[in-house]
């Protein structure tokens, strides 16, 4: 049994199955959003996105052409064989789903057209044991990877100033990242963990709350807050600007308090394999 | 809702209204980033441009194409316009745009390009990449692939292209405008609201 193999292919349906159709939580979401838009346009958008999710999955075409940059996770039993594997899974998902060729060198931007390079696929590894394998791939679009932000704020701006640097970094970032978005928050570690923690929070689905009482909490205000900033779908105004608010912490220097944002656009898209040693594999969500 | 055909006349342009929903037929030129640097460069040196953009339709989008006999657009939703906002307001002057198809709006000098040449910007719902498609009957041709297919020049025929929203007019006026401005009036009462 050659696992590179299985990993190749498991890599590929999964990567089909996040780029066709969103998760039900998600597209739970997006509906819930549609019935409670008063103004027009704002109807308008949410409705066209809702009959896109439907035609993508009749016709099986990736939802949006912008089929992001791949950043996958990987825990459990972590072996040799997935880098390869999942490297190769990217390349054959590009040429036969298809996927756009987005991944090009960041000075020459020459675009080898496999999405395959130096850096990318993008794999966070998180070795955690156990008899299996599971990866899950977070398709990445440009639009709303491109309104990250990082603050490295003074201890003394505490919970007051996270709350500021979240709520502007949203506002500000307006239309671009294609709102209804889900923003992901980390808070603390260094200025890397941050990121990672604000990317890795938007895995959680928007059905699941933080075991965490005070994130519970931090994520329904912010949530309730950003809707009423009135940005709305795409920017044109409306009730929804966020599906969700999702955060992530990690301790940090006493002298620091690194927050960094990470925005999903509306096509959250994610899937999940779980691959075991002998070669078996499914697809879990 | 109001079909526009491509090319557009001046009149057609000013007479549109902020919040009108169109659809597309005609003609649409498909191109992003590395179309505006590389044409206006070649402006510059005093080169031919291969397209003819005079009266017609610029779409903000890199979509993903596949070659059978021909080509063929699969998936083809707007992309975020304010990276083209460098260049923009020179692109619509040098080579006489009338609509701009894209997502999430551009800048006040763009703006004011618009209200001069008399050109409009129409809102696309961004990832709505398979109704794009939809709306494009069949791909007319493509340049300057070299830069990559998300990057190149895809010149299309739409049809029912949409639906589209007027968000910034020939007139002036930017739907993204009045929002940001009253997303920043609102952001002012839930920080003080929220004791921030």
């Amino acid at each position: 049994m050659d696992l590179v193999a299985v990993i190749e292919e498991a890599v590929v349906t999964i990567l089909r199955e996040a780029v066709i159709r969103v998760p039900g939580d998600v597209k739970g979401a997006l509906r819930r959003a549609a019935e409670e838009e008063t103004s027009d346009i704002a109807r308008t958008q949410l409705e066209t996105i809702l009959r896109n999710l439907e035609a993508a999955e009749r016709l099986s075409l990736p939802l949006c052409q912008d089929t992001g940059v791949p950043v996958f996770f990987v825990s459990g039993r972590v072996c040799s064989e997935i880098e390869e594997g999942i490297r190769m899974g990217v390349e054959r998902a590009t040429r036969e789903i298809p996927l756009r060729p987005n991944a090009v060198h960041p000075l020459t931007r020459e675009n080898p057209g496999t999405n395959v390079g130096d850096g990318i696929p993008r794999i966070v590894y998180r070795p955690t044991g156990g008899a299996h394998t599971e990866i899950t791939v977070l398709p990445k679009g440009a639009g709303s990877e491109n309104m990250s932000a990082l603050a490295m704020l003074a201890p003394s701006d505490g919970l007051k100033g996270v709350k500021r640097f979240v709520l502007d970094t949203v506002v500000r970032a307006g239309g671009r990242p294609c709102p209804p978005t889900i923003v992901g928050v980390g808070i603390g570690g260094t200025a890397d963990l941050a990121m990672e923690m604000a990317k890795e929070a938007l895995l959680r689905p928007l059905t699941e709350d933080s075991h965490d009482p005070t994130l519970r909490e931090l994520e329904g205000e912010l949530h309730e807050a950003l809707n009423l900033t009135g940005v709305g779908p795409m920017g044109l105004g409306g009730r929804t600007t966020v599906l969700g608010v999702r955060i992530g912490t990690a301790y940090c220097h006493t002298a620091s308090l690194p927050v960094a944002v990470n925005m999903q656009c509306w096509a959250a898209r994610r899937a999940t394999a779980r691959v075991h040693p002998d070669g078996r594999w499914e697809v879990v969500r | 809702m109001r079909t526009l055909k491509a090319p557009l006349s001046e009149d057609t342009v000013r007479s549109l209204r902020l919040g009108d929903e169109v659809l597309v037929e005609g003609k649409v030129h498909i191109g992003r980033d590395e179309v505006h640097i590389r044409s206006l460069d070649m402006r510059e040196r005093g080169e031919d441009v291969p397209f003819d953009l005079r009266d017609g339709v610029l779409f903000h989008c890199g979509p993903i194409a596949q070659k059978d006999d021909g080509w063929k657009i699969i998936a083809a939703g707007p992309t975020t316009s304010a990276r083209m906002n460098a260049l923009e307001p020179r692109f619509i002057r040098e080579f006489g745009v009338r609509a701009i198809i894209g997502k999430g709006g551009m800048s006040r000098p763009t703006l004011e390009a618009m209200r001069e040449q008399g050109c409009v910007y129409l809102a696309f719902t961004g990832g709505a990449a398979v109704l794009a498609a939809d709306g494009i009957r069949r791909v007319e041709c493509v340049e300057w692939l070299d830069l990559g297919m998300p990057e190149a020049l895809w010149v299309v025929e739409a049809e029912e292209l949409g639906p589209l929203v007027v968000a910034m007019d020939a007139h002036g006026s930017s739907l993204y405008e009045q929002v940001d401005r009253m997303a920043e009036e609102n952001l002012a009462k839930i920080k003080r609201d929220l004791g921030l």
